[in-house]
């Protein structure tokens, strides 16, 4: 009795979401700090000449309170940016090319479509890499190399040579998303299809089994795991991809058209609440396809 | 040394029906970097319908390597090797033998039933007959009532129990089993034996043991294959004939001690040789 009550955990008093939330507020609020701390820091000179050009006096507490209502700030502080961001998402229609959920969604159905290619592409390449000897030799290293040319260099020419044969809109972006989404769904697969044990494998030569008998009742379900994890890597990639391919033409729509727009007219809040709205749709999806791995391999037999 | 009650069949398509591997001067080379490895040199070895046989030895014997070959998992540089009278490919292909592994290899995300009827989906059994088979086959090792387990749940014997069930489900004349009790406790060990030679009583299934164990080779086998490393070669057979229905007890038994006594001889000479 004793020794039981010896051995339990010292934080059983406390609620739990305490011992499991806790730790990330405390990292949310120290970032705050930091954050409030170099919109203070960066701005305070663009406040100060200000102050100095109107020969005003100010006190210090001026000087913070002015760096942090700042209207083109060099680094817009959190209040701000959160404002920014629920003007420009309830302040507009939703069709409207001010509302920033707008945008998003423009960005977000490009990235799912990229990112739906780039799995499928990825998968693909995988099972042809295990299932046939030369290819590892003659395929992997161009693999490799596709993700070493910088995509902002590739996005431009999949921009003007599909647009010159007449696909414009959703697809171009797609497809710069998916070039970039694949290589670590092919990387993780190739490692997963061959991840079963040689006994396995053996067991299966012991029963005959055939290429595809082995694929779709060994290798695959091996692989489960490796799938999921590269495609939560995929699908922020998908996003950057997205993002990337609405820079070079100048989109008038999407994440990537607000962050130019906001870069032109030195509008700082816009293009910060751009990124949080980024943000926030990657850790979504990533949430998403953890979800839906947790659930799957929980299906599959992982011990919960 | 070695008996001659299996010499006969040497020639003859009819004779040979009675022999389940009929091996004639195997041997396998590997070729690996530091040279060449002799695995298994000139092995001659007769197993009849019904057999229970024993290869024991160090390892690097070759035991596991002979059994592969036997298993067509493995093919050898030289010498013949028929199962059932055909080649042990034609023999896979026609699925003469279930083979049992050191560890049970489930497949983790499939649970106990599914596991079993692995071969028999893979050989085309219908829903209803594979049902009936994984019923009477986990009947047999003793784990109804585990069908909806995932292997995790099941301690190291009952899973490689399951195991058993799965290379029993299609019924092959012939089990090849590696060291399937190695990596369990004594007591286990001993449990799973004698079930084992139930098991072997009841289907009259030709069954091969690799271990490294003198006593599990003596309870559990009619004929004792003691093998030698470097090259892997085999150094004596041993007959072992106790009834079929033999319990733990004939450990204690003078018979018993005799035949463990020239299993260890064999052993010890064959380690004394390679020095």
């Amino acid at each position: 009795m004793t020794s039981s009550a010896l051995v339990l955990p010292r934080a059983a008093w406390r609620p739990a979401w305490m011992t499991e939330r806790a730790p990330v507020l405390v990292i949310v609020a120290i970032l705050m700090v930091l954050w409030y701390l170099a919109a203070i820091l960066m701005n305070a000179p663009l406040v100060r000449d200000a102050f100095e050009r109107n020969e005003t006096k100010y006190t210090v507490s001026e000087l913070i309170a002015r760096t942090l209502d700042a209207e083109r700030p060099i680094v817009p502080a959190p209040h701000q940016v959160a404002e920014g961001l629920f003007d420009s998402i309830f302040g507009y229609p939703l069709d409207s090319p001010r509302n920033l959920a707008y945008h998003a969604w423009v960005t977000l159905s490009a990235t799912l479509v990229g990112f739906a290619l780039g799995a499928v592409f990825g998968i693909v390449l995988a099972v042809l890499i295990v299932h046939v000897r030369t290819l590892e030799k003659s395929l992997l290293p161009w693999v490799i190399c596709s993700q070493m040319v910088p995509i902002l260099a590739i996005a431009p020419i999949v921009i003007v040579v599909l647009g010159a044969v007449g696909i414009r809109g959703l697809l171009p972006k797609s497809i710069i998303s998916a070039y970039l989404c694949f290589f670590p769904v092919t990387i993780g697969m190739v490692k997963g299809l061959s991840s079963p044990d040689p006994i396995q494998l053996d067991l299966m030569r012991t029963w005959s089994a055939n290429k595809l008998q082995v694929f779709w009742k060994l290798r695959w379900p091996s692989s489960i795991p490796f799938l999921f994890a590269s495609l939560k890597v995929a699908v922020t990639i998908s996003l950057v991809g997205a993002i990337v391919g609405e820079l070079p033409t100048g989109a008038q729509a999407g994440i990537g058209a607000r962050l130019l727009t906001g870069s032109y007219y030195g509008q700082t809040v816009q293009i910060w609440a751009a990124l949080i709205a980024a943000a926030v749709m990657a850790a979504t999806m990533v949430g998403i396809v953890d979800v839906v791995g947790k659930w799957t391999e929980r299906r599959m037999g992982a011990p919960t | 040394m070695r008996p001659a009650e299996n010499a006969t069949g040497a020639s003859g398509g009819t004779a040979t029906q009675a022999l389940t591997v009929d091996a004639r001067g195997v041997s396998l080379t590997f070729h690996s970097r530091d040279g060449e490895v002799e695995a298994l040199s000139n092995i001659d070895l007769q197993i009849s319908d019904g057999d229970f046989v024993s290869f024991i030895g160090p390892s690097g014997c070759g035991k596991t390597t002979l059994l592969r070959i036997i298993a067509d998992l493995q093919r050898p540089t030289a010498g013949t090797i028929l199962i059932n009278g055909v080649t042990p490919e034609q023999a896979r292909l026609g699925r003469h033998y279930g083979y049992i592994f050191q560890a049970p290899a489930l497949y983790p995300w499939r649970t106990i039933e599914r596991n079993v009827a692995l071969p028999l989906e893979i050989m085309g059994f219908d829903a209803k007959e594979r049902r009936k088979r994984v019923e009477r086959y986990l009947k047999l090792v003793n784990l109804s009532g585990f069908e909806r387990k995932f292997p995790w749940q099941l301690s190291g014997g009952m899973q490689q129990r399951a195991s058993i069930a799965r290379a029993l489900s299609f019924d092959p004349e012939l089990l090849l089993m590696d060291e399937p009790f190695g990596a369990l406790d004594e007591i286990v060990r001993d449990h799973l034996n004698e079930q084992l030679l139930r098991l072997w009583g009841q289907t009259g299934k030709t069954v091969v043991f690799v271990t490294h164990s003198i006593p599990e080779a003596v309870f559990l086998s009619t004929k004792i294959v003691v093998m030698s490393p470097r090259p892997g070669r085999i150094i004596d057979i041993i007959a072992c004939d106790f009834p079929r229905d033999r319990t733990l007890e004939i450990r204690e038994t003078p018979e018993f001690m005799k035949i463990a006594q020239r299993v260890r001889s064999g052993l010890r000479s064959g380690h004394s040789y390679d020095e």
